[in-house]
């Protein structure tokens, strides 16, 4: 099955979860980011390889409305810094601040004041940035916020690269057509039965795999 | 106590013997002898300026139009070209982002008297970045820098290698490489190599502050918390980060060897080490 990269996305696609698991998963890691830090928003950028663009895929708070699927350059604004050094970066005073793509920002009729952002890292690759924004202004910025940003980050690439195996899994599947949604449809079934129900349906399928020479 | 910088020191002269050390060339590799009894921050830093030492700050480009940034030595900007051929050209476009500047700044403020030259390495587009970071270090390598600050790391893996080796033939020619640790959990060059002065975050607010870390990779800890540094567009911000630990510590190795020139990478790492604020700095 391995020379057959198309059918073993199929079965990927039949039985790792759908692309809206995974974005309320990202939804989630934002929702805690923001409450922990008790930020007025943050957000998850992810880099369109294809387009050099990055991409808002979860907001919450501040933007959550409007932002959603927007897209700017991946060499403007702070995230884009970010990602192009792998580096996380904690800024005061956002607005004085030129790298800060203030377009998308006034876009939302929201300009924050400070902005804590960190790369979401997987294996040798930057998927996307992790951004929160205006914590309470009265607390100096420290170094355990610093580990804590880096800790979510680490989580939302994890979520983060699910998600894009999804995607590709689906694209993969949406190419090869109706033969291979079928084997999709088969794989998500047998998934879901339990017990002896799934020892016979792997029998079965196991059968139909030496009938067909497999 | 006499000052080992009174020893007129040619770098050239302990060129030979290369691989080994044959009977009459012994007094040939003589090393200064009047080290203090006790090396103090005082001795290794004291009344320095950084003067005459020349600084790279390996990064976005530096705006020397900002009043806390002033007068570059020297600024190029380092790209790929169609042939895949890694080329320096004059920069004219100064800083892309701002983060180049402030580590200027950070310099500048410590290190008044320092040269610092600028090497860009970051532009608009992702394309070809890693070899345009490894190309901007060779480059900076090759100008024989007293001192190279990378506030970068790398995750790519097939850089690592390359990186080693520049970073190794980095600190043989007495170019000392000043590099940013990376505080997530992930592998990432060439900060983690010890060939080279990897710099963490301290919360103190004191600039000349530094720690020596006894649990490395990451060997010392610079001020990181909390910065004034200048931007792009003559302002000031407020930033934290490990980058910006990094600048500290190099402002610090200049101030050092601008009072002792003839201290080779490890030399200063061990002065570095005697003189942190958790060692013998404090006192």
């Amino acid at each position: 099955m391995s020379e057959h990269p198309d059918l073993r996305a199929a079965v990927a696609a039949g039985v790792v979860g759908s692309e809206e698991s995974y974005r309320t998963l990202l939804s989630a890691i934002v929702e805690v980011a923001r409450s922990i830090f008790g930020a007025k928003a943050s957000s998850i950028l992810l880099l369109d390889e294809d387009t050099e663009e990055l991409v808002f895929e979860a907001v919450v708070g501040e933007g959550e409305d409007t932002l959603l699927g927007t897209r700017f350059p991946a060499g403007t604004g702070i995230a884009g810094w970010v990602l192009a050094t792998r580096t996380p970066l904690v800024i005061e005073d956002v607005q004085n601040d030129p790298r800060f793509a203030s377009d998308v920002a006034e876009g939302t009729g929201y300009v924050p004041k400070g902005l804590m952002a960190a790369p979401l890292l997987h294996e040798e690759g930057a998927l996307g940035v992790l951004s929160v924004l205006d914590r309470p202004e009265q607390t100096l910025f420290s170094l355990q916020e610093m580990e804590l940003l880096g800790l979510f980050a680490n989580q939302a690439a994890i979520a983060v690269d699910l998600l894009q195996r999804a995607r590709r899994a689906e694209r993969l599947l949406g190419e090869g057509g109706d033969e291979l949604d079928v084997v999709a449809r088969l794989a998500t079934a047998v998934d879901k039965l339990e017990d002896e129900q799934r020892e016979s349906g792997l029998k079965l399928l196991n059968h139909l795999a030496r009938t067909l020479g497999a | 106590m006499q000052d080992v910088a009174a020893h007129s020191w040619d770098a050239s002269k302990t060129a030979l013997p290369a691989w080994s050390l044959p009977k009459d060339a012994v007094d040939r590799i003589a090393l200064p002898a009047h080290w203090p009894e006790r090396v103090t921050r005082e001795w290794a830093l004291g009344g320095s300026t950084g003067a005459g030492v020349r600084v790279c700050i390996l990064d976005s480009g530096v705006d020397a139009s900002h009043p806390l940034v002033g007068e570059l030595e020297s600024a190029v900007v380092v790209s790929v070209d169609d042939d895949d051929e890694v080329v320096a050209a004059e920069d004219t476009e100064g800083d892309v982002s701002g983060h180049g500047t402030a580590c200027a700044g950070i310099v500048r403020r410590l290190a008044p008297d320092a040269r610092i030259s600028s090497v860009r390495v970051l532009g608009s587009s992702f394309t070809g970045s890693g070899a345009v970071l490894l190309g901007g270090l060779r480059y900076a390598i090759e100008q024989r820098f007293d001192v190279i600050n990378m506030s970068l790391s790398t995750t790519k893996k097939p850089f690592a290698t390359v990186l080693h080796e520049l970073a190794d033939s980095a600190y043989f020619n007495r170019t000392v490489l000043v590099a940013s640790a990376h505080n997530m959990p992930v592998e990432s060059y060439p900060w983690r190599f010890s060939s080279v002065i990897s710099v963490g975050s301290h919360e103190e607010p004191d600039p000349l502050d530094f720690f020596y870390n006894p649990s490395p990779p990451v060997e010392f800890f610079g001020r990181g918390v909390n910065v004034e540094v200048p931007w792009l567009g003559g302002r000031v911000l407020t930033v934290s980060g490990n980058s910006f630990a990094t600048p500290h510590m190099t402002s610090i190795c200049a101030l050092v060897l601008a009072k002792h020139p003839e201290l080779t990478p490890f030399q200063l790492k061990s002065v570095l080490y005697l003189t942190a604020t958790n060692v013998g700095g404090g006192t």
